[in-house]
């Protein structure tokens, strides 16, 4: 390893909690989660939670927890007692910054005013409610379990418990969706003034009803068409557009918001932060090292707590490589000083060419020292960032 | 065995249209004589290739010795000179039936007599050889013996009443063929005393022993220590071994004599001294002349093999030597591409031939190949009286230096019953091809006779004849010599970058139709980049056709949750899976099989 990096500060991480539980899948949906109205089997799944929070605190011990993001699933699906629970294990076990950033996902249809007073008291101090799309056709035909009147008087509870610091979930590119649909939606959402939005674009995933609806081609006159990529482009810069002369400033592929509410939490998993996943299936990265949580429900709840699948020690090719594909979803860019001050030699030794030709080809540019992805560049992101993975025997002795 | 008389020997081949039977019978042959047992019997012993097994054809030539004991209670030798059985492997066929005295014709009995049928006997009978017939799969139910016997009878005038009406599958009077080969093939002549005369038809390299070279003794003995010379290369050795051939193994034997077919061994080292068709003699005490027929063997078709993995180059070298060991009429030479770097420039006898070396490099020495469109050998006349041999369409010299240029042209006859013989005149006339005539085989079949520049025939043209006749039509050929022609040389631009190893030649009249399919075929097979790529077509530096790649707009994976950082860089690894078997030519990639592009355009 290169020298430098000696810093004296306590070792920060972030902490993400996984909730598997949802009312029902929604059409588009491939996280892992499923439908669970059972309250012995949430709290089964929280007491085997508490266990693996126990264990890794000890593990984790001479870090401070940055940020928590509780994630699903629907996390507010389940009795906020058992959230409660949760939040107390945690810092029972980790050493939780007095300023930490800590984010509960909710979809409207599942929060009260109780839920959300009992989050308060947890310490939560942000949520990030799925509302998708604020017409009504669009939500159905997602799947959705709620209606925008019910989202309406979510987001106006969150306020009043007190939440001073919400993202609303967007998804564009949406089938039969029109730069006319999607204006309204930005609109809608816009004016109810959410500190953060996150607005993806759909992605056809295999394994999902839309797969089988719209995956692979497979047109059916029955549905709606999904946009052709030119309007997909067009709803997608619009996004970005109405969002900037909203006060939101884009600084991540799909995320959006207003100074100083950037969320922390996602930022980390670009900045190379170490993070540790609790719960069924969860990602980690710690210690230099990725893994992940068992995947399937059963293991999970009756191997022994914090078992680990999938760790992968990064080699310093997986550094470097990661360094660039993953630093690049930040619209800021990578910094190329830091890459030189990490692993001891210029990027350009690594990547012989590739840099030059995006800039070339209007997919980068280089500003003040960081390489970033250009608008174009991050409409075909995944084409540029494939360009920054080595092959197994390209390993080339960048250094002297 | 030195004492085995020739009239008890019978060397012969057996010779078929194809599917019709031939490897099942000679597997049949070889089981029923007690050579092998059953239980060792691999199905098709012959063809021990894997590549010949799973294709159904005979590549090399194979031989086997059998012992026969025959109803009149003596011993015979068999020696069955398996010959390949394709058109590319015309020659070979030649000289592997000039070692036999006799052939058997198998004739499918629901088919009956096909193209390579004729082709078959009139080589065979033009090597003297006496031939008689077999009508093969009469268990088939569409099986019409009769019908097929008349067939024979009148189209090549041979007795086939009599012939023996077998089922090789099920070894159903296969008995008959046996004594058949007794009693109708001649035996071998020749004096033992003689001097030394013996064919060679084929060989094998072994790294232990050399070259064996297989031989069919004309006149004269040959044994270990014989001083030989080959005839036509002038290359000396002294044996080191003789033998004859088991099934699938060498049998070391004291000497061969006048009449025998068998192997020699000689401490060659290079396959290239031993070629097919020369005449083995005893430097001591020579022969008058060399056996007739002897050829030197020119490919017919070139193509550029490239290794994909630039670095791979030696090792492409080391296995195409490989393969020449075994293979003199394999040819090939250094060359290098703007486009595709360092290659060789490989010749074949025909587009099988190609497509077995392909496959031969890819599968038993693990090589990625790019192989560029195959091209015949042109013959350009120069306007100051050199004539040029031009096997590579980039070394074409400009347009102003050549006075004219001629193409090689087969002749070629195509057997169809007659319901499809306008769409098989129709396809004739689409590839430039001359008519010379037909004839009524019977009142449901026809034999078309047509010249056919070879290079509108080696892509895809057995293909259109098999689709266009329900599979009916088969076919043969053999090359005619060159002919005058108006031929200009198609050049590709991709992102207006000339692609040397796109271009290729094509008659004058057909160049606009073929660059615009070309453009049409290549912007289906390279992929969308990050900026506009135009696809060209241009004759003399003038554009005859464009197509246009439109670039990326969207490609992005925005979600990426929790984290999972593996599973992005699973779906970026997949997509830059699909960018391996890229050729980066400028600044556009262009997958490999784009280079062969021009195979496929008359693809539906």
């Amino acid at each position: 390893m290169t020298g430098g990096n000696k810093t004296v500060q306590p070792k920060r991480m972030e902490l993400y909690v996984h909730i598997p539980f949802c009312v029902k899948k929604c059409e588009y949906c491939d996280f892992l989660s499923f439908p669970c109205a059972e309250d012995d089997t949430q709290r089964r799944y929280v007491e085997k939670l508490i266990q693996e929070i126990v264990k890794m605190g000890y593990r984790y011990r001479k870090y401070t927890v940055s940020t928590i993001f509780v994630g699903g699933g629907t996390p507010s699906l389940i009795d906020s007692g058992l959230i409660v629970e949760i939040f107390d294990a945690l810092r029972e076990n980790f050493h939780i910054e007095p300023e930490a950033e800590i984010t509960l996902e909710a979809n409207p249809g599942t929060l009260t005013e109780q839920k959300l007073a009992d989050y308060r008291r947890a310490g939560i101090n942000r949520l990030s409610i799925g509302l998708q799309s604020t017409d009504e056709s669009e939500l159905k035909l997602l799947g959705r379990i709620h209606t925008y009147a019910e989202f309406l008087e979510s987001y106006r509870m969150a306020r009043a418990a007190g939440f001073e610091n919400i993202n609303v979930d967007l998804i564009s590119g949406l089938p039969g969706q029109t730069e006319e649909s999607w204006l309204k939606t930005l609109r809608a959402v816009t004016e109810l003034e959410p500190e953060h939005i996150s607005a993806y674009s759909l992605i056809i995933e295999e394994g999902t009803p839309f797969y089988e609806k719209y995956g692979d081609e497979a047109v059916n006159p029955a549905y709606p068409p999904i946009p052709d990529e030119d309007t997909d482009r067009r709803i997608y810069h619009l996004t970005k557009d109405v969002l900037k002369s909203c006060g939101y400033e884009r600084y991540e592929i799909s995320n959006y918001a207003r100074p100083g509410y950037e969320c922390r939490h996602n930022i980390g998993y670009w900045t190379n932060m170490p993070y540790l996943g609790l719960g069924l299936g969860a990602s980690s990265y710690m210690e230099g090292r990725r893994f992940t949580d068992l995947e399937s429900f059963e293991e999970y709840m009756s191997a022994p707590a914090g078992r680990h699948r999938n760790v992968r020690k990064l080699t310093e090719k997986d550094m470097w490589e990661e360094f660039f594909y993953v630093g690049l979803r930040m619209i800021r860019g990578v910094s190329l000083t830091e890459f030189e001050k990490r692993f001891g030699f210029f990027p350009a030794r690594a990547f012989p060419g590739v840099m030059e030709r995006f800039i070339r080809d209007g997919a980068a540019e280089l500003v003040h020292g960081y390489f970033r992805l250009t608008d174009y560049g991050l409409d075909v992101s995944n084409y540029v960032l494939a360009h920054f993975l080595l092959e197994k025997e390209e390993f080339p002795s960048c250094r002297n | 065995m030195a004492d085995i008389s020739q009239d008890r020997i019978r060397n012969f081949c057996i010779i078929a249209h194809i599917d019709h039977g031939k490897s099942t019978l000679a597997d049949r042959i070889i089981e029923m004589t007690g050579l092998l047992t059953s239980r060792e019997m691999q199905a098709q012993v012959l063809d021990n290739m894997d590549l010949e097994r799973e294709r159904g054809i005979t590549i090399k030539a194979q031989t086997v010795r059998t012992v026969y004991r025959a109803k009149d209670g003596q011993e015979y030798i068999f020696n069955l000179i398996d010959t390949p059985g394709h058109v590319d492997f015309n020659y070979e066929v030649s000289r592997s039936l000039a070692a036999c005295d006799g052939a058997v014709l198998v004739v499918d009995a629901a088919q009956g007599v096909e193209a390579q049928t004729l082709a078959n006997v009139y080589l065979a009978l033009d090597h003297d050889l006496d031939v008689f017939p077999v009508i093969n799969k009469i268990d088939l139910p569409s099986a019409d013996p009769d019908r097929v016997a008349d067939e024979i009878e009148d189209v090549i005038g041979i007795e086939a009443h009599d012939a023996p009406r077998i089922s090789a599958k099920t070894g159903l009077n296969v008995e008959d063929v046996l004594e058949a080969i007794v009693t109708k093939l001649p035996a071998p002549k020749g004096d033992p005393n003689a001097p030394l005369a013996a064919l060679i038809f084929d060989s094998v390299y072994d790294s232990y022993r050399g070259v064996i070279v297989f031989c069919r003794i004309k006149e004269g003995t040959v044994r270990r220590g014989t001083p030989i010379r080959m005839m036509a290369t002038g290359a000396c050795y002294d044996v080191v071994e003789v033998g004859y051939f088991g099934a699938g193994q060498f049998i070391p034997c004291d000497e061969l004599s006048a009449g025998m077919v068998g192997y020699l061994t000689a401490s060659i080292k290079n396959v290239k001294d031993t070629r097919v068709g020369d005449t083995i003699t005893d430097r001591d005490d020579p022969c008058e002349k060399p056996l007739p027929g002897y050829k030197k063997v020119t490919p017919m078709v070139y193509c550029g093999m490239y290794p994909a993995d630039s670095a791979k180059y030696p090792e492409l070298r080391d296995a195409l030597e490989k393969l020449q060991l075994n293979d003199a009429s394999l040819f090939f030479e250094p060359e290098t591409s703007v486009a595709l770097g360092f290659g060789f420039r490989c010749g074949f006898l025909g587009l099988l031939h190609l497509e077995i070396i392909e496959e031969r490099l890819e599968r038993e020495y693990n090589l990625d190949l790019v192989t560029t469109a195959p091209s015949v050998v042109y013959r350009i006349h120069k306007t100051n009286g050199d004539v040029i041999d031009l096997t590579n369409p980039t070394n074409m010299p400009d347009p102003s230096e050549i006075d004219y240029m001629e193409e090689p042209v087969v002749s070629a006859e195509i057997m169809v019953t007659t319901e499809y013989v306008g769409a098989i005149m129709k396809l004739c006339q689409e590839r430039r091809g001359t008519y010379l005539g037909m004839e009524y085989i019977e009142s449901t079949r026809a034999l078309l006779k047509y010249e056919l520049p070879l290079n509108e025939i080696i892509y895809d043209f057995f293909d259109a004849l098999k689709s266009r006749s329900r599979g009916y039509a088969s076919f043969d050929y053999e090359l005619k010599g060159y002919e005058r022609s108006e031929l200009v040389k198609l050049d590709i631009l991709i992102n207006r970058e000339e692609v040397d190893a796109l271009s290729f030649i094509v008659f004058a009249d057909s160049a606009y139709e073929r660059g615009r399919k070309m453009c049409e075929k290549l912007k289906g097979e390279i992929p969308r980049h990050l900026f506009e790529i135009p696809i060209q077509a241009a004759v003399g530096g003038k554009i005859i056709a464009r197509e246009t790649v439109k670039a990326v707009r969207k490609d992005v994976l925005a979600k990426c949750y929790g984290g999972d950082i593996t599973r992005k860089k699973k779906l970026l690894e997949k997509q830059k899976e699909g960018k391996k078997r890229m050729r980066q030519i400028g600044n556009v990639e262009i997958p490999q099989k784009a280079f062969m592009s021009v195979l496929k355009l008359d693809e539906e």
